[in-house]
């Protein structure tokens, strides 16, 4: 520990050149960051037009909720909003999960001795290296139910009787979607999780061999407290991206209500819609789910992103 | 938004790579890129190239209509001048009339030999903003071997069409030819779907959404009795997949000889009738079914080309836009890709006529098309169409009933429009 003591000449000087270095930084930050979030959170306040905003008013909180002949309107009394929320939810669970267990269990094979190793390694980060634009558009021609590969697929081997619109059935178009997410960022977390496990120290695992422990028990007690600190920090960014989905969704399945995100949504209101102010409403609403969700995390997963030990 | 954000970024590097060269300028056009569109959209603009000397860029841009009119908006939003001549279509010049210039000094008197439904449609607050292209109704397609196989008609009434296309796909699926489907169209949440459901619903006599005086019409039970039974087809003798299909994916299996009737425009009869298409010479097209106690109705679909204000070179872009909608270019565009004229003379061309044979029995068809409420719904009219496509897609996927989801739209639609007053 440093001792507490007066500040000298050659801190202040010291502080001085940090924030000189910090400055460009922080300038770029406020304009391509603050700005625009802060310009959006102003729309929202407004009933601006994209064709013409320079017109915007002011009108309060009526793109959030406002009471207009009996009836509640604006975003928190708009059902297709909230279907856009819990979508995203759901996505977000279910791919983030998929993705964590997946990733993981890849890096353990891929963490063990085996020849071919760094070709099979090269090859998993594949899906991950192609842009989404392109993935999902290659899978939603693999997912066409009329000439799509995977219904040809699945009926030669006989577990299909009948080819399914995978992206137009209500019931199979997340799962679709979910799928591709998955296929796509599992490389991201098995990458990060198969570095961490390259850190635990051979000696910890001899020990628990000696002490008897089995594969299982190694595992869950040695491995797992190792890397968590790392799969945290991947999961927070996996879920950061998943609450913001557009690419993926958009691709697949367009504008369709049953698999809409909130940046869909947000995105239909601002440039289909022209409305900037309910777009951008639902845009800052985004913004702090977002932010609310990833403090969550954070704080559940006690995540120190700032602990060396973390980002090495 | 990355999609577009890449899009845009494109547009804009191709437009300052073309730039900067001086005395022969370079206009940018948007064109269509459905079946064959883009290569004889840029067959026409070469000959104006020849004839004067300038360079034109093409921009090809999204198929499905709504992602067309998102990038438009976008890049006019921005004012951006890398487009200088726009491919619209016939229900924005309401939206996007702001950001074009008044086209009316420069077509003269050839703004009347167009369709005058067309030149009025076109017409916003006295301003001539875009100049019809080509016209467009959506027809039935059929397959004539099919139906003379098992001495069917071809269809008058929905009910009828419904009737064959099972008998046909049970009779040869029995046989072998498992692939078949009765009837493809386009059931993907979009703009297509606005124009799909609306044939429907004005052939059974349900209005046409929203009335040219504003009228909220769409909750009646002729609208509700079409959409049941459309939504009926659907898993039977439609795929499920036509409720992600759009236009070329409804080609795609009809094309490959897998269905026995298609809902298209008529962009699709050279195509299905070209070289190395497997069911060339068996295919005819027929004015869509009437419904129960309404007569054949057809949604007004077709193009128009507007000059952007934000052009460099609003003179030579006008002078583009004059030739291509010009007589001898759409009698080309006619001829090789059946693009209806939007002028009526051309219809009685002989060699038009032998190029698209249905000219002659469908003109009435053509002239009568239905039109979307762009006009009353104004720059309200893409929530209008996208609360509509919505419900008539819960309809048709299974999760709603035709009452209900109509009662809810009506709701949706008098909320948008303060009660009916656009």
């Amino acid at each position: 520990m440093v001792e507490a003591r007066a500040p000298t000449y050659l801190d202040r000087q010291r502080l001085r050149t940090a924030w000189l270095f910090l400055a460009p930084a922080l300038l770029l930050l406020l304009a391509v960051a603050a700005w625009p979030l802060a310009r959006t959170i102003w729309f929202g306040f407004t009933d601006a037009f994209l064709g013409d905003l320079s017109a915007a008013a002011f009108i309060g909180l009526e793109n959030y909720l406002v009471r207009y002949d009996e009836r509640w309107y604006g975003l928190l009394a708009d059902p297709q909003w909230w279907r856009a929320v819990r979508n995203t939810l759901l996505f977000t669970v279910v791919s983030v999960t998929l993705e964590t267990v997946l990733g993981v269990t890849i890096a353990l094979v891929l963490n063990a001795e085996f020849p071919g190793r760094a070709w099979v390694r090269a090859a998993v980060l594949v899906p991950w290296a192609i842009p989404t634009i392109v993935s999902a558009k290659m899978w939603s021609w693999m997912l066409n139910d009329q000439f799509g590969i995977v219904n040809h697929a699945l009926i030669s081997i006989g577990a299909l009787s009948q080819p399914l619109a995978w992206t137009a059935e209500p019931g199979l178009a997340m799962a679709s979607v979910i799928l591709v997410d998955v296929w796509k960022t599992t490389p991201f977390v098995t990458l990060l999780a198969l570095a961490a496990l390259q850190l635990v120290p051979k000696s910890c695992y001899e020990a628990a061999k000696l002490d008897g422990a089995g594969p299982v028990r190694t595992f869950f007690s040695i491995t797992l407290p190792i890397v968590r600190p790392a799969l945290m920090v991947a999961v927070v960014f996996r879920a950061l991206d998943a609450l913001r989905v557009f690419d993926v969704i958009y691709v697949l399945t367009s504008n369709s209500v049953d698999t809409m995100s909130m940046s869909i949504f947000a995105r239909q209101q601002l440039v289909d819609f022209q409305d900037m102010g309910y777009g951008s409403a639902a845009a800052t609403l985004l913004f702090f789910i977002v932010a609310l969700a990833v403090s969550v995390l954070l704080t559940a997963g006690r995540v120190r992103l700032a602990d060396r030990g973390v980002l090495r | 938004m990355q999609v577009i954000g890449t899009v845009l970024r494109i547009c804009i590097l191709s437009a300052l790579l073309a730039g900067g060269q001086a005395g022969a300028a370079t206009i940018a056009i948007s064109c269509g890129a459905l079946g064959q569109e883009l290569e004889v959209c840029r067959d026409g603009v070469r000959a104006w190239e020849r004839r004067t000397g300038h360079t034109v860029q093409l921009v090809s841009t999204p198929n499905s209509s709504s992602e067309r009119l998102a990038l438009y908006q976008q890049l006019l939003a921005a004012r951006a001048p890398d487009i200088d001549v726009f491919q619209i279509d016939v229900v924005w010049p309401g939206i996007l009339a702001n950001h074009f210039l008044d086209l009316t000094p420069y077509a003269r008197e050839s703004a009347t030999r167009h369709f005058p439904a067309v030149v009025e449609n076109n017409t916003v607050d006295g301003r001539l903003v875009a100049i019809p292209w080509f016209t467009d109704a959506p027809m039935l397609y059929y397959r004539t071997d099919l139906l003379r196989k098992y001495s069917e008609p071809v269809p008058e009434t929905w009910r009828e069409l419904t009737r064959i296309a099972q008998r046909i796909q049970n009779a040869e699926r029995a046989a072998g030819n498992d692939r078949l489907w009765g009837f493809v169209w386009q059931g993907r949440a979009y703009e297509g779907l606005t124009c799909v459901a609306l044939d429907w619903i004005a052939s059974h006599g349900g209005g046409t959404v929203v009335e040219p005086d504003g009228t909220i019409s769409i909750r009646n039970p002729r609208a509700a009795k079409a959409l049941t039974l459309a939504a009926g087809w659907v898993g039977t003798i439609s795929p499920r997949g036509v409720l992600n299909h759009a236009e070329e994916e409804s080609r795609g299996v009809f094309q490959s000889g897998n269905a026995l009737f298609m809902r298209n425009w008529s962009y699709a009869w050279p195509l299905v009738n070209g070289e190395g298409s497997p069911v060339r010479g068996r295919v005819g097209v027929a004015a869509l079914p009437a419904g129960e106690g309404g007569s054949s109705a057809a949604t007004l679909g077709g193009w128009q080309l507007a000059v952007s204000r934000y052009s460099r070179h609003p003179e030579l872009a006008a002078d583009l836009v004059m030739h291509l909608t010009g007589r001898a270019e759409q009698k080309r565009r006619a001829i090789v890709g059946a693009y209806n004229p939007t002028i009526p003379e051309l219809y009685r061309d002989d060699e038009v006529i032998r190029a698209n044979p249905f000219y002659e029995t469908l003109l009435g068809t053509f002239l009568n098309a239905v039109p979307r409420p762009s006009t009353v719904t104004g720059v309200r009219y893409n929530r209008v169409s996208s609360a509509f496509w919505s419900a008539t897609h819960a309809v048709i996927a299974g999760q709603s009933d035709a009452e209900t989801a109509l009662r809810s739209l009506e709701r949706n639609l008098m909320r948008l429009s303060r009660g009916g007053k656009w």
